[in-house]
């Protein structure tokens, strides 16, 4: 394993990632679209919506039942999750390649938003 | 304007956003947030949560073709994000406690300072470094295309970068925008590493930046659907298409187009900053 195909393999899987991703928003997108397309869109004032699209369990459940915003939350949060992936398959990477200095540093990447994503508050 | 004009409107502002995002390793946050908020009248609130949604997509959309064309240096990125992110922590901490107005004042006018030189520069300005002894130790030497073959540099003032680093995610953590710019400063200028390695390896460093503060903006319901669904698409096809200019462009056009950009991000702070906006 070396630099390039440690970049190659983490392309790859990047790749699927955002095309899933992209997939799941596009399908919700449609059923969203066929059902409320004439709807006014009213974006004017801002209203806290409810745990079906601002928590992991609210909006997976959602999705579950094949409702059109549960569906494209949870791509967006496929889409979210690709950058930390990124990291994780870094610091296995780094390990694989036996590159002990680079491992300790995705770790500590990986650490940092591990913290800032569940205190999230 | 019904939901289905609004998607598509959206949609291509969005796929422009995904473009200049691609090309000059800025996000898109540059072009959405204004689209959103002033042409289309969106609470800033969705505004800022769709503005994180399309960095991200920029990010990992542009990532994997970048990745496979060998432009961005991942160990450089990787190493630099612990300042970025551990700066965003601070500038989330700090939010509320210091005044943002003149903060956004000060970094537009740094800003216009940077698309200055960006556009007077013009030139290549091609000049290969020699690691010095740090960025050695860290491995940072790389090499990437250059016309068909693989071209060399070196990195230096590793500690300058991490410190500008550092206060690029203070920055996007007290401002919510604006840290690609200095990501990419700090790599061309301050480490000396060539114009398409640093837009790409800025890149590749803003998705994760972005993610770091995506738990937050989810959870207070900044982020819906209904507005993030075509700007996540728009941004996705226009970085797609953005990719493959960058691989072929000569970076004389990369350094105007980016001049342009942060010629209008500069704008846009300081008129927020006047106006009390951010």
């Amino acid at each position: 394993m070396d630099d390039k195909r440690l970049e190659s393999i983490i392309g790859q899987l990047l790749r699927a990632g955002v095309l899933l991703s992209a997939a799941i928003v596009t399908v919700g997108g449609i059923l969203y679209l066929v059902r409320f397309h004439a709807v006014p869109a009213n974006f004017h004032s801002f209203v806290v919506g409810g745990a079906d699209i601002r928590t992991v369990p609210g909006i997976l459940r959602s999705a579950a039942q094949l409702n059109s915003e549960g569906l494209m939350q949870a791509g967006l949060v496929l889409l979210i999750l690709t950058p930390v992936a990124r990291v994780a398959l870094a610091v296995v990477g780094f390990a694989m390649e036996r590159d002990r200095l680079y491992t300790v540093v995705s770790l500590i990447v990986l650490a940092i938003l591990a913290f800032s994503l569940t205190h999230a508050g | 304007m019904t939901a289905l004009e609004f998607s598509v409107v959206v949609c291509g502002l969005s796929a422009l956003a995904g473009f200049l995002g691609a090309l000059t390793g800025l996000g898109g946050g540059v072009v959405v947030v204004p689209a959103l908020t002033l042409a289309l009248g969106v609470d800033i609130k969705y505004a800022i949560g769709a503005s994180l949604v399309s960095v991200i997509a920029t990010s990992s959309g542009a990532a994997a073709a970048y990745v496979r064309e060998g432009f961005s240096n991942i160990r450089i990125g990787m190493f630099l994000e612990i300042a970025t992110t551990a700066g965003a922590i601070v500038g989330a901490y700090l939010a509320g406690r210091v005044s943002t107005h003149a903060l956004a004042i000060i970094f537009g006018a740094v800003l216009i300072h940077a698309a200055y030189t960006s556009l007077a520069k013009g030139a290549d300005g091609a000049h290969v470094v020699k690691s010095d002894k740090l960025a050695t130790l860290l491995r940072f030497d790389g090499d990437y295309p250059v016309d068909g073959q693989r071209e060399k540099y070196g990195v230096r003032n590793v500690g300058t970068g991490f410190g500008l680093m550092f206060g690029a995610g203070t920055l996007s953590g007290l401002l919510g925008i604006g840290s690609g710019a200095v990501k990419v400063i700090a790599m061309d200028r301050a480490m000396g590493i060539p114009f398409k390695v640093s837009t790409t390896t800025s890149n590749f460093m803003i998705g994760v930046t972005a993610a770091a503060s995506a738990g937050v903006y989810l959870s207070r319901g900044y982020i819906d659907p209904r507005v993030a669904m075509p700007v996540m698409l728009g941004v996705l096809g226009g970085a797609l298409l953005g990719t493959k200019v960058l691989v072929r462009a000569p970076v004389r056009t990369l350094r105007l187009v980016f001049g342009v950009v942060i010629l209008a991000l500069a704008i846009e702070m300081i008129v927020n900053g006047i106006l009390g906006k951010v």
